[in-house]
């Protein structure tokens, strides 16, 4: 029993973390229609740059803060070069993305090796009934509640997060109502890298990281947020949280390398249901 | 308010409009025909910036404020006040009506998003003052009703109405109509040109394609015809029904 709560709060955690990364694609996505595939390396990039700040000395809390503004400058780099130029296709844009995430890692080997990295987060563990649970993942848990929080009552219930998804439902109407669409979808990008970057700097000292943890990232993050079809916040919430937990348990009571294989299992599964799903509604309204 | 010089906009080597130039001045209801492909909706792109002219200049703005507005984006032109409803329904799907409307008043307002995300007492007043002009503009195109359905819901003639509802919403100084009324049943065509008709007592100028020649005569003060991307009449519409030069566009040459 002290097993099965034990994996249950850290898989909560992690699965935190994904909705975090998720929140960002679907940000990203609501905003401009582009998925955005380097989506995973914001995080890995906040996470390493985290770990480099606490190094050289900088006190944490700043460290963690500094590397999420650092994963938003990225965000606005990938965002300039995806979406920068008028009339790019949401297509051509995703890959941009995939070349620039791949392109990424070149940067991180230089900078950062490629060895797994980890850096100290909060330290300590707490009881619960026999279970240990390690305080940092009750600080992902707290930070994403509250980042969650403040996305939905952003985009449902203000007037400049209607403004924000009204770029995407249509462009050209929205160009005609004074908005700024190219600027939007910049925006968007800086808050998806800081998303992605809160997600990297949080799991960190839970699992290490790599240049190339990107892969598993993106790949559970996206699992996540097609539960909402990459345009709602709240399913990609209940999306990485059930990942999360499930992924704990398959690797705390079988083998940890099936992880990746339960997260695409889902996201295939889920693909599918809503493919069928959606053209049974086509067809629907066709009549 | 408007003025058009020379300006010319070809399509892979084929002119939709052609060295066309008309002022159109404050206050004024214009409405602009012509056949099919005489180049009226790609005019409208033009003043609304959808599109830039390859030639010529487009200067817009009330007397003794007039800009070059040619190489503007939409959305900068959108924020000098010149409003447009699309011919198909271009609305923000997903949103419900009353949404759509307000997201039109964006060319008005300027706030960041700090104070937005913030939720500041500033940021609530401006979105309880954008609510409430938005219903305004729906009580004045009939869609009050409808308020909190989804936008995507709703008849197609009521989609225009709601794009109407938008538009005016900016509070716009020009207004661009590309054919607002295609698609409605009697009623609506009647509430649609009392509606037009209110707004050019307010003083609003309205630019208006329509095919219905009764609707013009009814609304426009003046009139314009395009033919093959060439503008090749304007005035009354009296003036207009004697141009041989438009007879002949509208019935083929030599029948008048």
């Amino acid at each position: 029993m002290s097993d099965f709560l034990q994996y249950l709060i850290s898989g909560l955690a992690v699965g935190c973390g994904f909705a975090l990364l998720a929140s960002g694609l679907v940000t990203i996505h609501r905003v401009t229609h582009v998925v955005n595939f380097a989506q995973g390396m914001f995080a890995v990039v906040a996470g390493l740059t985290a770990g480099s700040f606490l190094s050289v000395g900088l006190p944490h809390g700043l460290a963690e803060v500094a590397a999420v503004a650092v994963a938003g400058a990225v965000g606005l780099l990938v965002g300039l070069i995806a979406i920068g130029k008028p009339g790019t296709s949401a297509q051509s844009a995703l890959i941009a993305t995939l070349g620039l995430g791949f392109a990424a890692y070149a940067v991180e080997i230089m900078i950062w090796g490629d060895n797994p990295r980890s850096h100290p987060g909060l330290r300590g563990t707490v009881e619960i009934a026999g279970a240990y649970v390690q305080k940092q993942s009750f600080l992902v848990i707290g930070v994403t509640a509250a980042v969650f929080a403040a996305l939905l009552a952003f985009f449902t219930r203000t007037y400049l997060g209607k403004a924000l998804s009204a770029c995407a439902a249509n462009p050209y109407a929205a160009r005609a109502v004074g908005i700024n669409v190219t600027r939007m979808g910049l925006v968007a990008f800086v808050l998806g890298g800081m998303l992605g970057g809160a997600a990297g700097v949080l799991l960190t000292p839970l699992m290490p990281i790599s240049y190339n943890s990107d892969v598993l990232l993106i790949t559970n993050g996206f699992a996540a947020a097609v539960l909402g079809a990459l345009n709602r916040p709240g399913l990609a919430l209940i999306g990485a949280l059930t990942l999360g937990v499930a992924e704990t348990m398959v690797a705390g009571y079988y083998e940890a390398s099936y992880q990746t294989v339960v997260a695409l299992a889902l996201m295939l599964v889920i693909m599918i249901w809503q493919s069928s799903r959606r053209t049974a509604l086509q067809e629907e309204a066709a009549r | 308010m408007l003025q058009i010089d020379s300006v010319s906009r070809a399509f892979g080597g084929v002119y939709a409009v052609r060295d066309v130039s008309l002022t159109v001045a404050e206050g004024e209801t214009r409405a602009v025909i012509g056949p099919n492909g005489a180049g009226k909706s790609t005019l409208f792109n033009l003043i609304s910036g959808h599109l830039l002219p390859d030639s010529g200049t487009v200067s817009y703005g009330p007397e003794g404020e007039r800009r070059r507005i040619d190489r503007l984006t939409p959305h900068a032109r959108a924020r000098l006040g010149i409003a447009i409803v699309f011919q198909g329904a271009r609305l923000f799907g997903g949103m419900t009506v009353l949404e759509n409307v307000m997201v039109g008043a964006h060319a008005r307002t300027r706030h960041g998003f700090l104070s937005a995300a913030l939720r500041l007492p500033r940021h609530r007043e401006e979105e309880a003052r954008i609510e409430a002009d938005a219903l305004a503009a729906l009580d004045r195109v009939g869609l009050r009703d409808w308020a909190h359905r989804t936008a995507d819901a709703l008849p197609l003639g009521q989609q225009r109405s709601l794009q109407v509802a938008r538009a005016l919403c900016a509070r716009p100084r020009l207004l661009l109509l590309d054919e607002p009324a295609s698609g409605l049943r009697a009623a609506e065509r009647e509430a649609l040109a009392q509606l037009i008709e209110s707004l050019r007592e307010e003083g609003l100028t309205t630019m208006l394609i329509e095919h219905d020649v009764a609707f013009v005569s009814r609304l426009a003060d003046r009139v314009s015809v395009l033919d093959l991307g060439r503008h090749i009449a304007e005035g009354t519409v009296e003036e207009i029904r004697r141009d041989e030069a438009v007879l002949s566009a509208y019935l083929g040459e030599g029948v008048s």
